[in-house]
């Protein structure tokens, strides 16, 4: 039995896009992560990547699958025994400033720590930790101690909140674009970090847009696309024996030092910006042949969008440890969802097969 | 020269003293120029760009002037400023992503934003529906909230919004570092595009993906702890990087298909100094290699081949040598 089993996992999302769509973000992902593993998940923006890991970090419900950390679904931790569930399940998450409440200084994540997991710990012990663990991600206390969110650079937010994640006796962490915000020397200290991490038990989802850092760091690979799992297995097979089309182009668009864009191939037929011509139009724009083609979408019948905009408004700061989408909408509206269970059923993930030991690619229909 | 900066210093105040973050910084942009710039986390770079747009609250303009096509950019007078944002200079910060208003649509978000720069919307309206087919954004996204638009898809509204009034230089900070590989491209050639078209004159593209800037800048400037260490053509620093921060960082960089049990990689030992009172002299100086002596003063940034300039006393000793070995044999003055 695997440290973390995400089963089958689906997720809807009501959007005010047209009127009151549904949006079917995961449709049924299986893949678990061992002790001491590290799990690359990779795929477009909008994949669905960060949804999953807010439901393993249970600021989101699936609508569907179940996910189990050592052999006990998440969702049966109470609210008051979530804390336990926090102290080994950390995340990091992409955008570090919507991690801050901007009204205190940063470092009141390490307070709101201290005061929950060691609040019998003196305050030299508790300090010299908290150096430790600013140490680990070459943090000079001083220059960001003591300071307002806004105070710190990009980068300086990011590892203060993975210090944060060092200071529990964390056994899975949730790190979702987490180097993104840092240059590449410091990115190699938070990676063999990791790595020193892993080797003494961690168990890390990856989320990365940087498939070289993905390849260099984790033992599998999960490419996801329009929800649902298109390609994975060992990362040294998906990468270097891809299967599928979509891990192809991929691969393909990676940028080099040493080699322009233009000599892989055009990954998009006519190019991003057709490059000749006033009236150059976007053809196959990945992206916007995405939006047409992405089969998540379902019209549904409406909330206007204004009344949705104003429980937007009205979530205000309260909820700034939290995406204020991720409000389920039957709280903010006081009404129940629509058959999720249907919609679900009726988009069934393509089959996976073994294409060789350990690598799974998705069937093409 | 459209850009023009001069021994610009920004520093920020704060309770135990003034943080340095900009300090003294000399160089141009060139009309058409697409200028990357990367370095350390914290290094400045966002004060940098934010501080030729905006300084808020405890940032102070310390020093130092900024030229934009001929004439002095008011930065330290937000007053003056304001005629400037979005008509002359304009950014898509680092926060972009969530910085959008979300209770506002784009359409009706644009047209406040053009409102309070005293344009018409209605004026513009035509090639802002262009620009945003242009780029391959669907017509209706004007009538999206922010929150309904892919990462991607946002950073693409930014980016013609804030380019609308084409301004002489545009800056954007970390735009494509949370995006996937394929829409980093397509953000990527926008960049390209719009300088193409003229939309935009000059360009600061902040990032810390230099693999990228090698792939739509025409120069790469590195800083380091508040100062410049080296400017020179993309190609130059990528394949003959001078400074010995620029040479260290690029070699942190993970080879395609590198593993970390095959091939460990290694970052730069150290950390740069504190800003609230840096060290005189280099301020590499702690974990440069081959530092000597002369490193206890500040290096110069000076233009060692054309268009290639350093600080670095090392790089300025090199090329010494380099040049007077056959200056000696020639010509005997
Ligand atoms: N409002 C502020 N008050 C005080 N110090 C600040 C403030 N904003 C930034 N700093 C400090 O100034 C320095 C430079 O910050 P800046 O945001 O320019 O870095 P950066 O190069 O953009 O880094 P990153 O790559 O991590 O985004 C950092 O040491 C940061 O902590
Ligand atoms: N709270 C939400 N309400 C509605 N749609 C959402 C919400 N959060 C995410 N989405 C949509 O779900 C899809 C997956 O989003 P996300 O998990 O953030 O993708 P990724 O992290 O892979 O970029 C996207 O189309 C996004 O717009
Ligand atoms: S000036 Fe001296 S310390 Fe600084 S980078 Fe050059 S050699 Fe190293
Ligand atoms: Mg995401
Ligand atoms: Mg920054």
């Amino acid at each position: 039995m695997s440290m973390l089993e995400i089963d089958k996992v689906s997720k809807v999302y009501k959007t005010g896009t047209f009127g009151g769509d549904v949006m079917l973000a995961l449709r049924g992902v299986s893949f678990d992560i061992g002790q001491g593993e590290v799990v690359s998940l990779i795929g477009q923006s909008g994949s669905g990547k960060s949804t999953l890991g807010k439901i393993l970090l249970r600021l989101l419900e699936p609508s569907g699958g179940v996910v189990r950390f050592d052999g006990r679904d998440i969702t049966s931790w109470s609210k008051h025994q979530r804390r336990d569930y926090y102290r080994y399940v950390q995340g990091v998450f992409q955008d570090p400033f919507s991690s801050y409440n901007p009204l205190y200084k940063a470092d009141r994540v390490f307070e709101m720590v201290r005061g929950v997991y060691y609040p019998s710990s003196s305050r030299a012990e508790w300090e010299a930790k908290l150096e430790d663990a600013l140490e680990s991600v070459s943090l000079n206390p001083a220059d960001v101690l003591n300071k307002f969110p806004h105070q710190l650079s990009g980068g300086q937010q990011q590892r203060l909140l993975i210090a944060r994640a060092l200071l529990l006796e964390v056994k899975l962490l949730i790190a979702d674009e987490i180097i993104s915000m840092l240059d590449a020397s410091t990115r190699v200290d938070v990676l063999n970090l990791l790595v020193d991490l892993k080797k003494k038990g961690l168990g890390v989802l990856f989320i990365t847009h940087d498939l070289s850092l993905g390849n260099y760091i984790s033992d599998r690979t999960v490419i996801l696309r329009y929800g649902a799992t298109v390609e994975m297995g060992e990362t040294h097979k998906v990468f270097g024996n891809p299967q599928h089309p979509y891990t192809k182009s991929l691969l393909t668009a990676v940028p080099q030092l040493h080699k322009k864009w233009e000599s892989n191939g055009a990954l998009v037929t006519t190019g991003p910006l057709a490059r000749s011509g006033a009236t150059a139009q976007f053809e196959a724009d990945p992206i916007l042949a995405e939006a047409d083609a992405d089969p998540r979408r379902y019209s549904r019948s409406a909330i206007h969008p204004r009344q949705q905009a104003r429980a937007e408004a009205s979530d205000g700061p309260k909820l700034s440890l939290m995406d204020r989408r991720d409000v389920p909408w039957h709280q903010r509206f006081g009404v129940r969802g629509p058959d999720y269970a249907a919609v679900i059923a009726a988009n069934p993930p393509p089959v996976m097969v073994e294409c060789e030991p350990g690598h799974f690619v998705a069937q093409s229909a | 020269m459209s850009v023009k900066i001069d021994n610009l210093q920004i520093y920020y105040t704060t309770l135990r003293g003034e943080v340095k973050a900009v300090d003294g910084v000399t160089f141009s942009i060139g009309d058409g120029e697409i200028m990357g710039l990367a370095g350390e986390s914290g290094c400045g770079k966002s004060t940098l760009g934010n501080g030729l747009i905006y300084l808020e609250g405890r940032m102070r303009h310390a020093g130092g002037h900024v030229t934009l096509d001929g004439k002095e950019l008011p930065i330290g007078d937000a007053k003056a400023m304001e005629q400037h944002r979005l008509r002359s200079v304009s950014i898509i910060p680092q926060y972009a992503m969530s910085a959008l208003n979300p209770t506002r649509k784009i359409g009706r978000m644009t047209a406040d934003l053009l409102k309070s720069r005293g344009v018409d919307y209605k004026s513009v309206l035509e090639e802002f529906r262009r620009r945003v087919a242009l780029v391959g954004l669907p017509a209706d996204v004007l009538e999206r909230y922010p929150f309904e638009l892919s990462g991607g898809m946002r950073q693409r509204a930014t980016m013609v919004i804030s380019t609308l009034l084409n301004p002489s230089l545009l800056i954007g900070d970390e735009v494509t570092s949370a995006l996937d590989v394929s829409t980093q491209r397509a953000v990527g050639e926008m960049f390209m595009e719009f300088r193409d078209r003229g939309y935009v004159k000059s360009t600061i593209v902040i990032t810390h993906d230099l693999s990228i800037l090698a792939q739509i800048a025409d120069t790469i400037l590195i800083m380091y702890a508040g100062k410049l260490a080296e400017k020179a053509d993309a190609q130059t620093i990528v394949n003959n990087p001078l400074h010995p921060y620029t040479q260290q960082l690029l070699a942190s960089l993970p080879e395609v298909g590198l593993r970390y049990d095959e091939a460990p990689l290694v970052g730069i030992p150290g950390r740069p100094p504190s800003l609230l009172d840096p060290p005189k002299g280099c301020r590499f100086r702690d974990r440069c290699p081959v530092a000597f002596e002369q490193c206890t003063a500040e290096p110069p940034f000076v233009e060692l081949h054309p268009g290639h300039q350093v600080a670095c006393w090392k790089a300025i000793q090199d090329a010494q040598s380099f040049n007077e070995e056959p200056a000696a044999q020639g010509a005997g003055r």
